[in-house]
């Protein structure tokens, strides 16, 4: 093998750089998410369904509801414990979970997903 | 109507069953339960919404006012958090005035009356019975709504192909060629101007919905309120399907034009003049 000893530096620099962030990760654990609750929502106890469900399945619940509310004029949701609620994520969402970067953020950025929900919903003003 | 309720419960109990939701999710949703948990209620009452709109009164108000009456554009622009570009090459409009000549082209008469000539008329979505931009649209993101005859908009799913702003004979549509948030704070202060109502984003097009989440509340659409506000009652809205509905009452009593009725395309806005 021609350079042998070269080729096989450069091999075991290229793999060095390549494994790099697991090193630099490594031992280290990503802070937990731990979203906030206002006192309101902390108040009310439940949430349209129970919080699991919630933490979960939120994004599917949200989508059922632009698609329902938007294409069949369906504007009221009945939560598994019989309430009725007004589907909006700006009027029935916010009104209980209106921090948005202690809330919505915390997870989201853990997960590195960025929704476009708030291209166009308003997001609460936040007290600085 | 896409993804129907049924489907919608079997990909969510999919989504339970691997990993997502465990035996929690499972136990809350028993099937049976979780059907019962989607119903809606559809509450908006008209089969077939329209609006008459009375020149008569919109121009002896116009009259009154020393810039001329703009109530109705200023409440509906309000409400759906329509901002102000100032410069007509971009405006976003759900409500305007033009010309009566330019509003009927088809009315043409050099000599029409003098109460008419170069007065403004208010427009805005006709409604359509046969709406040319749903038939092109091709996400369907523009829809008739078949229980009341309102044409939507789905903003979700527009994808700024503007086909329908070319297919609309009548100009009730804009494109948002920017981020709205984005627009000139001199012309617009206090922007956003109803938080519970959302805004858009750039490459979209919006248009008016008659006030669809006003009318499913009970509430008249923005525009109508606004001008019965100042007791000007130039602007009705009711169900053209009902005999004895206002709209019919007022059609059967008065003369009235539709824009463009030549075209076919039905609209549901009458003006009396
Ligand atoms: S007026 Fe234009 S936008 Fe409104 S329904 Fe008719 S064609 Fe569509
Ligand atoms: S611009 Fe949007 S609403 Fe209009 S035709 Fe294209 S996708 Fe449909």
């Amino acid at each position: 093998m021609y350079d042998g000893g070269k080729i096989i530096v450069g091999l075991i620099i290229g793999l060095g750089l390549f494994l790099s962030p697991f090193f630099y990760n490594a031992g280290k654990a990503a802070k937990a998410p731990a979203p906030e609750l206002t006192p309101k929502a902390k108040e009310a106890k439940v949430c349209v369904e129970p919080a699991s469900y919630m933490r979960e399945s939120h994004f599917t619940l949200l989508d059922e509801w632009r698609h329902t509310v938007v294409r069949d004029g369906e504007r009221y949701y009945k939560g598994s414990e019989g309430k009725r609620y007004y589907k909006s994520l700006q009027r029935t969402c916010l009104e209980c979970h209106s921090n948005y970067s202690k809330f919505c953020l915390e997870c989201h950025n853990y997960l590195d997903v960025d929704p476009y929900c708030w291209d166009c919903h308003i997001q609460p003003e936040e007290k600085k | 109507m896409g993804l129907d309720r049924r489907e919608f419960l079997k990909i969510a109990g999919m989504a339970a069953l691997f990993g997502l939701g465990g035996k929690a999710a499972i136990d809350i949703f028993a099937p049976g339960e979780l059907e019962a948990s989607m119903e809606g209620i559809p509450v908006s009452k008209g089969k077939r919404w329209a609006m008459v709109i009375d020149i008569r009164k919109c121009l002896a108000q116009q009259a009154k006012d020393k810039d001329g009456c703009k109530q109705c554009i200023i409440a509906c622009h309000r409400a759906h958090n329509v901002p102000d570009w100032g410069d007509p090459k971009i405006e976003i409009k759900w409500i305007w005035q033009d010309s009566f000549e330019h509003s009927f082209p088809d009315q043409h008469n050099p000599y029409i009356e003098e109460e008419l000539r170069h007065q403004p008329v208010i427009l805005m979505c006709n409604h359509c019975v046969n709406p040319p931009c749903v038939r092109v649209c091709p996400t369907q993101a523009t829809f008739k709504r078949e229980e009341d005859g309102i044409v939507c908009m789905d903003m979700h799913r527009c994808i700024g192909c503007r086909f329908c702003m070319a297919a609309c004979p009548y100009g009730s549509r804009s494109f948002n060629w920017g981020n709205p948030r984005k627009a000139p704070k001199e012309l617009n202060p206090d922007y956003p101007t109803n938080r519970d109502y959302p805004e858009r984003c750039k490459g979209v097009v919006e248009k008016c919905d008659f006030c669809v989440e006003r009318i499913a509340r009970g509430e008249l659409p923005a525009c109508v309120e606004a001008c019965d506000k100042i007791k000007a009652h130039a602007l009705t809205f009711g169900d053209l399907a009902d005999p004895n509905s206002n709209v019919r009452k007022l059609l059967k009593e008065h003369y009235t034009i539709r824009r463009k009725p030549e075209l076919g395309t039905e609209p549901n806005l009458f003006y009396i003049v």
